[in-house]
C-alpha cells in the first residue's frame, strides 16, 4: 500500500492534503492512490452547493458546517473557484468565509481552481471527494464556481444539490432560463434578512408549478435562509435529510451513484484511449505524416481521421 | 466673448500644429490617478465658466474658494500631527512635546486592539499592544492620556471608528473629572464606519447597527456636546487603499450623503447635525489634481446639501476638512526624499483650503515616527505658513484654465459615480456588492503595475536608485509596555466596583436591543470603569459581527 | 501529464487591516500562474498554519504592516515545525525595519522578506525559483 494511503487511513490530514495535490496534478502515483483508496469510499454523503457568485454559497457552507459539527458529524469541504484561462493562475477566496472552522480537526477544507474545466467543478473535484470520503468524512460539501449556465457537473457528482438564489436580484427568472431549475434538489433563497425573500420564493414555487424540475416524484422544496442570523438553517438541514430519504427509498440515490460510477469508468477509458492514441501518433511515422497532410490541406479532416484510426 | 473665443481657438489650432511637430520626451503625461493631461489649457477649456455661479467669493455659496471669508488671513490651518504609541503615559509626553513645539491641536492614534475593540489582555491582542498607537482599555488610561492637558483649551481628534462611541464617552468622562463641562469640548471622532467596510477594514458590527450608533451619537452631541465634530467622513483611507483622486472624492462624498440620509431617517432635521459633519482628505503628490479635488469637494457638497437635502443653516453647506499627506506615496528607499514629497503635498492641501493638516514624517514607511522626524514634518507646515507667502491671499490658483478645468472635471466625474452608486441601490448596497472595494483594488493594482513597467517614475524606487540606502534612526516600542498594560488592566478589574460594572453593562444590553439612545448607557459603563472590550462584547452579542467578501 | 501548479497561501495575521499590499500580491501571483489561497483578515498563527496544511501549499506568504512581525513569524514557524510541515516555505512582506528583516532571516523564522518598493515580478521570480529548486533537491 502506498505510504500516503496508509497514513490517510490512520487519519493523517497532511496525507489527505498531499494525495489531493497529487491527484490534482495528475501525478504518476494518481492511479495507484485512487485504486487503493476506492474500497474505503462510498460512505460519505455529498452535498453540492451552486448559485451565482455572491449568492452566499460559501457563507451557507460555513453555516451548514457549524450545524453539522454540533451533531458531531465530520466534514470535508471542497470549494472551487475559476482559474484564469490566460495565466493559469487563480485566487481562491471561498475559504475566507469558513476560517472559523480552521482549527476544528473535524473539518477539512480544500480550495481548488477549475484549471480549464468548464462544468463548474475542477477535473479533480470528483477525485478529491473520494480522498475525503476515504479519509472518513461523513459529509462532503462541494461549492461550485457558480457561473450559471454550465453548472451541470455538480449534478453528476453530488447526492443532493442546493441551488442558492437571492431576493430582489431578479436572478430568479434568469436562473430558470439558464436551466438551473433542473439541477436543484432544493432551492435556497439566501439573504432572507433582506426584503423580497418571500417574493423570490413564491416566484420559484410558481415556476415549479409549471412543471419545471427534474424528477416527477420530487418537487424541490424552497427554503429561506440567512447566514447572518442563522434563520432557516435547521429547516434547510431538514429538507436535505428529506431529500436523502426520498432518494434512498426511491432508489434514486443508488441509481445516481451507479450512473456516476459508470460515467467515471467511461471517462477513464476515454482518457486512456486518447492518451494511447496520441502517444502512438507521436511514435508512428505514418500517422504523423497523415497529420501533416491534414495541416497542408492535402485531404479533408474526416478522411484523415478515419485513416489514422485504421492504422491505430 | 465668443468672438474672442473663436479667435483664441483659431490661434490655438496653429499652435497645436506646431506643438504636434515638436519633440516630446516619450513620458506618459498623466496624473497620479492615471488621468491623461493635455499639453495646454486655454479659455476654450472653461468656455462656459461663470465666476459667480462656479466660484463666487470665499465664504460664499458654492464655497469653491473656501469656507471662510477671511481664510488663512484670519487664522492659519490647525497643525495637527497624528500621534500615539505605547501606553497612555508615553503618548501624553509626546503630546506635551508637540504642544511645546507649536502644534495647535491633538490627534490620537490608537493601537490595533483599541481600534478593533479588544482589551489588551485579550489573546488576539498578544504582541500588538501599544505597537502602532496608544493602548486605551478604560477610563483610567484616558485620564492618564490627558493628564495635565486642559481639555477646554485644546481640540482633540480621535481616530476611532467602530468603537468610537466608547472612546468618546471616555473623553467626555475625563473632561468631567477635570471639571470641564461637555458643552465646552472641542474635537472630532472619526466615527466613519462606511469607509471601514470600504477601505480601512477595522469594522466590528454589521452596517445597520453601526449606522444606528452613529445617529445616536448625532443626537447625543446635539444635546450635550454641541461643538464636537461627530464624524470625520474620510477619503484618506479610501485613497490610501489605492483609490484615485476622483474615487476618493466621489466615494467620500457619497458616504457623507449616506450619513445625512441616515440622520434624516432617524428623525433629525438636517440642520441639527449637518453643521457638525467634517471631512478628512488625502493629499497626494500630483499638485494640481489635489487642489482641484478640494475645490470640487466644497462645491459639490454645498450644492447637494442645498438643492437635494434642503439645508437652511449655512453651516450645513460648508465642507470643512482635515488633510493628511499621502503615506502611500512615500518610499523606504532614500527616506529623506520623503521630506520633499510631503512638502509638495502639504502645499497642495493649503492651496486647496484645508482647515487642518497632518504632514507625514520621512520615516513613515519604516515605523512610527521618531521625535526628530515629526519635528521636521511639523516644521514643513510652519515653513509653508510663514515663509512661502502662499497663505497671503485666498485661493490663489482660481482662474487658472487648468485648475478650473480640472475642478469641473472632478465635479462631473463625481456626479457620474453618484449615479452609478444610486443605480446599485445606495452606498450600503454598493458596499454589499463590493463596488467600491473592486474599484479600489483595480486602481491599486494598476498603480503598482505602472511603477513596475516604469510608466510612472518613483525617485529612488524604479529610477535614480542608489544601492547604498541611507539608514535613519527608528522608533522602537519596548515589548515590556504590553506586560505593564495588561497588569494595569488586571489590577483595575480587581479593584473597581464590579457590581456597578455589571449593572451598567446589563443596562446597555437592554438599550442595544431596544431603540433607546446608546450613548448615555455607554457613558455610565465607562464611568464605572468598564473596559472598552467589555462594552464591545455586550454590543457584539446583540448586533453580531461583520464579515467581508474580499475582492482583488 | 504532470501539471504542477505553485500554490501560495496569502495570509493577514493579527489585527492588521492593511490589505492593499496583500491583495496586490495575490493578484500578481495569480497573473504569474499560481494558485493563491487568501485567508482573509485577522487570522491567528494557528489558523494560518492549519489552512496551509489542508491546502497543501508550497508557500505561506504573511503580510504584516502592524509591527507584530517579531512575534508572528516565529510563532508560525514554530507551529509549522510542530506539525511536521516545515517543508512549506515561509515568506512575507510589509512594514519591517531592515534590522528585523535580518534577524528573522538569520533565525530561520522567514525564508525571504519583501519590503515596500519590491516589484511583484521579482517576488514571482523568487517564488518560482525557490519552489522548483526545492523540488529537484
Ligand atoms: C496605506 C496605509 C494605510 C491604509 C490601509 C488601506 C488598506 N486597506 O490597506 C489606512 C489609511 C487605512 C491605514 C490605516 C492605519 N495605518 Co497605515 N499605512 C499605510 C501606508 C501608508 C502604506 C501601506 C501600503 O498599502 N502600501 C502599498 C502596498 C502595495 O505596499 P506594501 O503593503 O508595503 O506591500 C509591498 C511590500 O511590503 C511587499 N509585501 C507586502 N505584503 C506582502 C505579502 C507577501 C506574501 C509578499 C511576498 C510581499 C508582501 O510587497 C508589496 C509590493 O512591493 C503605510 C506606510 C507605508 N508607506 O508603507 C502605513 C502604515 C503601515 N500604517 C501604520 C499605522 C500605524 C496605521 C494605523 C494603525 C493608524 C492608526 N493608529 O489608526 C491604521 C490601522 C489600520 C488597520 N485597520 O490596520 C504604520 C504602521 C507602523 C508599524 N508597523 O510600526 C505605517 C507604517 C505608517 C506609519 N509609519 O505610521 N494605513
Ligand atoms: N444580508 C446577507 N448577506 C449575506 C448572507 N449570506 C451571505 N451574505 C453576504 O453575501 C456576500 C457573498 O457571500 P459568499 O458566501 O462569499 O458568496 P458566494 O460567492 O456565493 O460564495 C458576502 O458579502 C456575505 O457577507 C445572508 O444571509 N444575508
Ligand atoms: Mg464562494
Amino acid at each position: 500500500m502506498h505510504e500516503l494511503v496508509s497514513r490517510l487511513l490512520e487519519g493523517d490530514r497532511r496525507a489527505a492534503a498531499r494525495i489531493i495535490t497529487l491527484v490534482e496534478n495528475n501525478g504518476q502515483e494518481k492511479e495507484q492512490l485512487l485504486s487503493e483508496l476506492f474500497p474505503h469510499t462510498g460512505k460519505a454523503f455529498v452535498l453540492g452547493v451552486t448559485g451565482s457568485p455572491g449568492a452566499g454559497k460559501s457563507s451557507l457552507v460555513d453555516s451548514l458546517v457549524t450545524h453539522y459539527r454540533q451533531q458531531s458529524l465530520t466534514i470535508g469541504v471542497i470549494a472551487v473557484d475559476p482559474t484564469s484561462p490566460f495565466t493559469g493562475g487563480a485566487i481562491l477566496g471561498d475559504r475566507i468565509r469558513m476560517q472559523d472552522h480552521a482549527l476544528d480537526r473535524g473539518v477539512f477544507i480544500r480550495s481548488m481552481g477549475t484549471r480549464g474545466s468548464l462544468g463548474g467543478l475542477a477535473r479533480a473535484t470528483k477525485e478529491a471527494i473520494k480522498v475525503l470520503d476515504a479519509y472518513g468524512r461523513d459529509i462532503i460539501l462541494v461549492e461550485t464556481v457558480g457561473v450559471g449556465q454550465s453548472e451541470l457537473d455538480i449534478m453528476a457528482t453530488a447526492d443532493t444539490t442546493l441551488v442558492v438564489l437571492n431576493p430582489g436580484t431578479g436572478d430568479g427568472i434568469q436562473t430558470i432560463k439558464a436551466g438551473i431549475m433542473e439541477i436543484a434538489d432544493i432551492f435556497v433563497v439566501n439573504k432572507c434578512d433582506r426584503d423580497g425573500a418571500d417574493k423570490m420564493a413564491a416566484e420559484v414555487e410558481s415556476m415549479l408549478d409549471l412543471g419545471h424540475g427534474q424528477n416527477p416524484y420530487w418537487r424541490p422544496p424552497v427554503k429561506k435562509t440567512s447566514t447572518i442570523d442563522g434563520r432557516g438553517i435547521p429547516e434547510l438541514v431538514g429538507a436535505i435529510i428529506e431529500h436523502r430519504e426520498f432518494a434512498t427509498a426511491s432508489g434514486d440515490f443508488a441509481e445516481r451513484r451507479g450512473q456516476q460510477l459508470k460515467a467515471e469508468v467511461s471517462e477513464i477509458v476515454e482518457d486512456y484511449l486518447k492518451k494511447m492514441l496520441w502517444s502512438k501518433v507521436g511514435a508512428n511515422a505514418e500517422m504523423a505524416q497523415l497529420l501533416k497532410d491534414a495541416s497542408e490541406r492535402k485531404s479533408d479532416p474526416y478522411t484523415i481521421a478515419r485513416r489514422i484510426l485504421e492504422v491505430f | 466673448m465668443s468672438d474672442r473665443l473663436k479667435s483664441i481657438e483659431a490661434k490655438q489650432k496653429a499652435w497645436q500644429e506646431r506643438y504636434n511637430q515638436s519633440k516630446q520626451r516619450g513620458a506618459k503625461f498623466m496624473t497620479v490617478s492615471s488621468e491623461p493631461i493635455k499639453e495646454l489649457y486655454t479659455p476654450a477649456d472653461i468656455a462656459d465658466f461663470d465666476f459667480e455661479r462656479d466660484l463666487a467669493f470665499p465664504g460664499q455659496y458654492p464655497y469653491t474658494r473656501g469656507v471662510q471669508t477671511n481664510m488663512y488671513r484670519g487664522r492659519l490651518w490647525t497643525m495637527r500631527q497624528f500621534a500615539g504609541f505605547a501606553s497612555a503615559k508615553e503618548t501624553n509626553e509626546r503630546f506635551k512635546f508637540l504642544l511645546a513645539k507649536g502644534q495647535t491641536g491633538l490627534s490620537v492614534a490608537f493601537d490595533m486592539p483599541t481600534i478593533m475593540g479588544y482589551d489588551s489582555d485579550y489573546p488576539r491582542s498578544f504582541g500588538e499592544v501599544g505597537r502602532v498607537g496608544v493602548a486605551i482599555d478604560s477610563l483610567q488610561d484616558m485620564e492618564t492620556l490627558f493628564e495635565g492637558i486642559p481639555l477646554d483649551k485644546v481640540s482633540t481628534s480621535m481616530t476611532t471608528n467602530a468603537p468610537a462611541s466608547i472612546l468618546w464617552a471616555m473623553y467626555i468622562a475625563t473632561a468631567e473629572k477635570q471639571g470641564v463641562a461637555s458643552e465646552k469640548l472641542n474635537g472630532t471622532i472619526q466615527n466613519d464606519i462606511l469607509k471601514e467596510y470600504i477601505a480601512q477594514k477595522s469594522w466590528i458590527f454589521p452596517p445597520h447597527p453601526s449606522m444606528r450608533i452613529i445617529t445616536d451619537i448625532f443626537k447625543f452631541a446635539k444635546e450635550h456636546v454641541p461643538k464636537w465634530n461627530t464624524i470625520s467622513i474620510s477619503g484618506y483611507h479610501i485613497r490610501e487603499a489605492g483609490a484615485t483622486a476622483l474615487q476618493e472624492l466621489a466615494f467620500t462624498l457619497a458616504d457623507g450623503f449616506a450619513y445625512v440620509e441616515a440622520g434624516i431617517a432617524a428623525g433629525l432635521d438636517v440642520d441639527d447635525f449637518a453643521p457638525r459633519l467634517s471631512f478628512f482628505f488625502n493629499s497626494h503628490t500630483d499638485f494640481f489634481e489635489e487642489v482641484a479635488k478640494y475645490r470640487a469637494a466644497r462645491r459639490i457638497w454645498a450644492r447637494r446639501m442645498h438643492e437635494k437635502y434642503g439645508a437652511k443653516d449655512e453651516k450645513s453647506l460648508l465642507l470643512r476638512f482635515h488633510t493628511q499627506t499621502a503615506g502611500c506615496s512615500l518610499t523606504a528607499q532614500q527616506p529623506e526624499n520623503n521630506i520633499v514629497r510631503t512638502a509638495f503635498q502639504a502645499l497642495a492641501a493649503v492651496m486647496g483650503g484645508t482647515q487642518s493638516l497632518h504632514t507625514n514624517s520621512m520615516d513613515e514607511v519604516l515605523a512610527l515616527p521618531t521625535e526628530k522626524a515629526v519635528q521636521i514634518a511639523l516644521r514643513t507646515q510652519q515653513l509653508i505658513a510663514y515663509e512661502t507667502g502662499v497663505a497671503n491671499t485666498i485661493d490663489p490658483l482660481a482662474g487658472s484654465y487648468f485648475v478650473e478645468a480640472m475642478t469641473n472635471r472632478m465635479e462631473q466625474g463625481a456626479e457620474e459615480y453618484f449615479q452609478k452608486i444610486d443605480a446599485l441601490g445606495g452606498v450600503l448596497a454598493a458596499i454589499d456588492k463590493n463596488f467600491f472595494q473592486q474599484e479600489i483594488a483595480d486602481a491599486a493594482f494598476r498603480y503598482q503595475k505602472e511603477i513596475e513597467r516604469k510608466d510612472r517614475i518613483i525617485v529612488g524606487v524604479n529610477d535614480f536608485v542608489q544601492t547604498e540606502n541611507l539608514t535613519i534612526d527608528l522608533l522602537k516600542i519596548d515589548p515590556e509596555i504590553e506586560r505593564e498594560q495588561v497588569q494595569r488592566l488586571q489590577k483595575l478589574r480587581a479593584t473597581r466596583d464590579n457590581d456597578r460594572v455589571q449593572a451598567t453593562l446589563a443596562d446597555l444590553r437592554q438599550a442595544a436591543a431596544s431603540t433607546d439612545n446608546l450613548i448615555p448607557k455607554i457613558l455610565a459603563s465607562v464611568k464605572a470603569y468598564a473596559t472598552q472590550g467589555e462594552i464591545v462584547n455586550v454590543l457584539r452579542e446583540v448586533f453580531g459581527e461583520y464579515k467581508e467578501k474580499a475582492v482583488f | 501529464m504532470e501539471e504542477c501548479k505553485i500554490r501560495v497561501l496569502v495570509a493577514k495575521p493579527g489585527l492588521d487591516g492593511h490589505d492593499r499590499g496583500a491583495k496586490v500580491i495575490a493578484r500578481a501571483l495569480r497573473d504569474g500562474g499560481m494558485e493563491v489561497i487568501y485567508t482573509g483578515l485577522h487570522q491567528t498563527p494557528e489558523q494560518v498554519v492549519e489552512a496551509a496544511i489542508q491546502e497543501d501549499v508550497d508557500v505561506i506568504g504573511l503580510s504584516i504592516l502592524s509591527g507584530a512581525h517579531m512575534t508572528i513569524f516565529p510563532r508560525v514557524k514554530q507551529l509549522l515545525l510542530e506539525n511536521g510541515a516545515d517543508n512549506i516555505m515561509l515568506i512575507g512582506g510589509g512594514t519591517m525595519p531592515e534590522e528585523d528583516v535580518q534577524a528573522l532571516i538569520l533565525s530561520g523564522d522567514a525564508k525571504a522578506l519583501f519590503t515596500p518598493g519590491t516589484s511583484t515580478e521579482d517576488i514571482i521570480t523568487w517564488i518560482r525559483q525557490s519552489v522548483y529548486s526545492g523540488e529537484s533537491a
